[in-house]
């Protein structure tokens, strides 16, 4: 077991799955020179130009290009620099990749990851910080990886390239820096499968991402209070554990949705609507949302915190959720 | 423009340019007669660039298309009874009744399939490339799509790449003056599609589109270069959608005497007039052609009326692969 970054075990999985599989390729800006984030440092010398393929600044034909190639038995990956620049190549994703399987057939397949860092917190502004996991999660036919610390992104990368559907694979920015626990021998993490991380008995927070982090912070200052918060990070948005969540709500009887994309119209929405439509008489108080605020992320630091939700709206909520009548 | 075809050969692009015309001809009055629902845009006048085209290609290559795609699919090899099938909404159609007239696929004839989005598959197309030259075969991908997909991102973004890797696709703009009701004049810079394969660095070759012996010969040319490795071409074939964009169009933006203009150049009926006059083949024939075709058309709709409604079962568990 070693402490490695998290953008190392990104590395780390995009390498042993290039040499065990010949078809995975990677292509995306940059990526000879490792990218903006440096994930894919020094893996042209590794494996070639032809598998660490670089391409023109052009989102549509590189998600499109992957999604051609996937169809003739290729296994590509695409990078795609920040998750804001996803939505230029949204069509071949949304009309093209998520439905060929259903549209064509059951002979036809479209084995590709596209992996992308989302999230704020680094001053990049309005148009290279959000954490748009909600539009993807929306869409049938895809499948949607939310990986919250270094052993997770390796095991799920893993299960992503591996699998025969289109993957959204959301790494986060600040994330990348983390160290996480690692092991050394091989193993891989299945999609639909939400990790308890931290136990509790007073109130489920389900967070996504670097919000994991947050609710565990916030999780020692409310034991202070005397409330014990459960952490259930679900690890995939699709498919999405949902027995996993009820299960945790029908031990702790409150719920907090925490995420790091906007309010409305949320991965919070969704996932509280559904604890509603699925064990509402499991729950003693209302269910609250942690989210950015419903503005465009902000440069300038002070903004950005303001919009930005952390552990102290964790719990704020977690606090009006608990609260008796 | 007269070359030394063999019968085989004219035959085999006659009857192909009849079937996509009979085809398309039997789907106007089964819209019109209300057996079929939802939408479908016919290619009739534009037969010549789908089997000019198909006519060129091998075992190994594949076609993508477009909205208007009934004719690159039968031209292909498609099975006219399951794409039938597939317009009346029937279990045994290509895509079980999911897809319509603009979803359909199938690999094992190089049809990696049409699509409703405008320009849609140009990138795809693309990536199918790339995956055969990175998997060392010597397979083309025909990209087909209309004057209006030349004025999306994609055909830059496509285009561009697949030059810039050498890519071994025909890119096949198959020019029919109008982006559903509006003239290309109003929408495109310039007249003539092909000029821009110079802003690429490529090949680029206009052809009479209604003209399928002028269709195959470029066709051939662009794949010699593609598989020698020298890239993409860019293909343009002038030609004309005789009926109008989808089965409710009325065709009000457009003259009488225009179209009367482009049916004159009919690629079917000259090329008749051709294989007649140059003594290629009897009148006998062709006329065996024809009702060989006549009857699989029958065939089609017998099979389409009889073949089951599909059921919404397996629509939930079949949107991802295991």
């Amino acid at each position: 077991m070693a402490e490695v970054f998290y953008s190392h075990a990104v590395r780390d999985a995009l390498r042993e799955e290039m040499q065990r599989d010949e078809s995975v390729f990677i292509l995306g800006e940059d990526i000879i020179h490792g990218g903006a984030f440096g994930i894919t440092k020094g893996m042209a010398e590794e494996f070639g130009t032809d598998r660490i393929r670089n391409t023109p600044v052009a989102e549509e034909v590189i998600v499109g290009s992957a999604i051609g190639a996937a169809l003739l038995g290729s296994r590509p990956i695409v990078e795609i620099m920040f998750m804001d620049f996803c939505f230029l190549a949204l069509d071949q994703l949304l009309n093209h990749g998520a439905k060929y399987r259903y549209m064509y057939g059951d002979s036809v397949t479209v084995p590709m990851v596209l992996r992308t860092p989302a999230g704020a917190r680094r001053g990049y502004g309005p148009t290279h910080s959000q954490s748009l996991d909600t539009i993807f999660m929306s869409i049938p036919g895809v499948k949607v990886a939310v990986p919250s610390n270094a052993y997770d992104a390796k095991g799920l990368l893993k299960t992503a390239i591996r699998d025969n559907n289109p993957v959204v694979f959301i790494e986060n920015k600040t994330l990348y820096g983390r160290r996480g626990e690692v092991p050394d021998e091989a193993y891989t993490v299945p999609f639909g499968e939400a990790r308890v991380v931290r136990e509790g008995e007073d109130c489920t927070v389900v967070a996504t991402g670097q919000l994991v982090e947050d609710a565990l912070k916030s999780a020692q200052v409310l034991s202070n209070e005397g409330i014990d918060i459960e952490v259930v990070d679900p690890r995939t948005l699709n498919p999405l554990d949902m027995d996993t969540i009820c299960e945790s709500v029908s031990k702790t009887a409150h719920l907090v949705v925490a995420e790091e994309g906007h309010l409305t119209g949320g991965v919070g929405a969704e996932i509280g609507m559904r604890v509603v439509e699925e064990c509402f008489y499991d729950l003693d108080g209302p269910v609250r949302r942690v989210a950015a605020k419903d503005v465009p992320v902000p440069c300038s630091e002070p903004l950005e915190q303001y919009v930005i939700p952390g552990a102290a709206d964790i719990i704020r909520a977690v606090q009006e959720a608990m609260v008796e009548d | 423009m007269t070359t030394t075809i063999d019968t085989t050969t004219a035959l085999k692009l006659y009857q192909d340019m009849v079937l996509i015309r009979e085809f398309e001809e039997a789907l106007d009055r089964l819209f019109a007669s209300g057996v079929i629902r939802g939408t479908a845009h016919f290619c009739v006048g534009q037969e010549a660039t789908a089997v000019g085209v198909s006519g060129a290609l091998e075992e190994g290559d594949y076609v993508i298309s477009y909205h208007r795609g009934h004719g690159h699919f039968l031209a292909q090899g498609g099975d006219p009874r399951r794409i039938m099938a597939e317009l009346y909404g029937k279990q045994t159609g290509y895509s079980g009744g999911r897809g319509g007239s603009q979803h359909v696929s199938c690999l094992d004839v190089g049809f990696l399939g049409s699509n409703g989005i405008t320009g849609g598959g140009m990138p795809i197309g693309t990536g199918a490339a790339l995956a055969l030259k990175m998997q060392g075969k010597e397979g083309v991908v025909v990209v087909f799509f209309g004057d209006g997909a030349a004025n999306q991102g994609a055909f830059h973004e496509s285009i561009n790449l697949a030059a810039v890797w050498k890519l071994p696709v025909l890119f096949v703009c198959e020019n029919n003056l109008y982006s559903m009701f509006t003239h290309i004049s109003e929408t495109t810079a310039v007249e003539d599609i092909s000029r821009r394969a110079d802003a690429y660095d490529i090949a680029g070759e206009q052809v009479n589109g209604n003209d399928v012996q002028e269709v195959l010969a470029c066709a051939e040319r662009a794949i010699l270069r593609a598989r020698a490795g020298e890239g993409p071409t860019l293909i343009e074939c002038k030609t004309y959608r005789q009926l109008g964009h989808s089965k409710s169009d009325k065709r009000a933006y457009r003259t009488r005497e225009e179209e009367a203009e482009w049916e004159n150049r009919d690629p079917i009926a000259s090329f008749r007039n051709l294989i007649l006059s140059e003594s290629i083949a009897t009148e006998e024939e062709l006329a065996e052609k024809e009702q060989e075709v006549e009857q699989l058309i029958e065939e089609s709709i017998k099979y389409a009326e009889e073949s089951p409604l599909p059921s919404p079962d397996d629509l939930e568990t079949s949107v991802f692969a295991d």
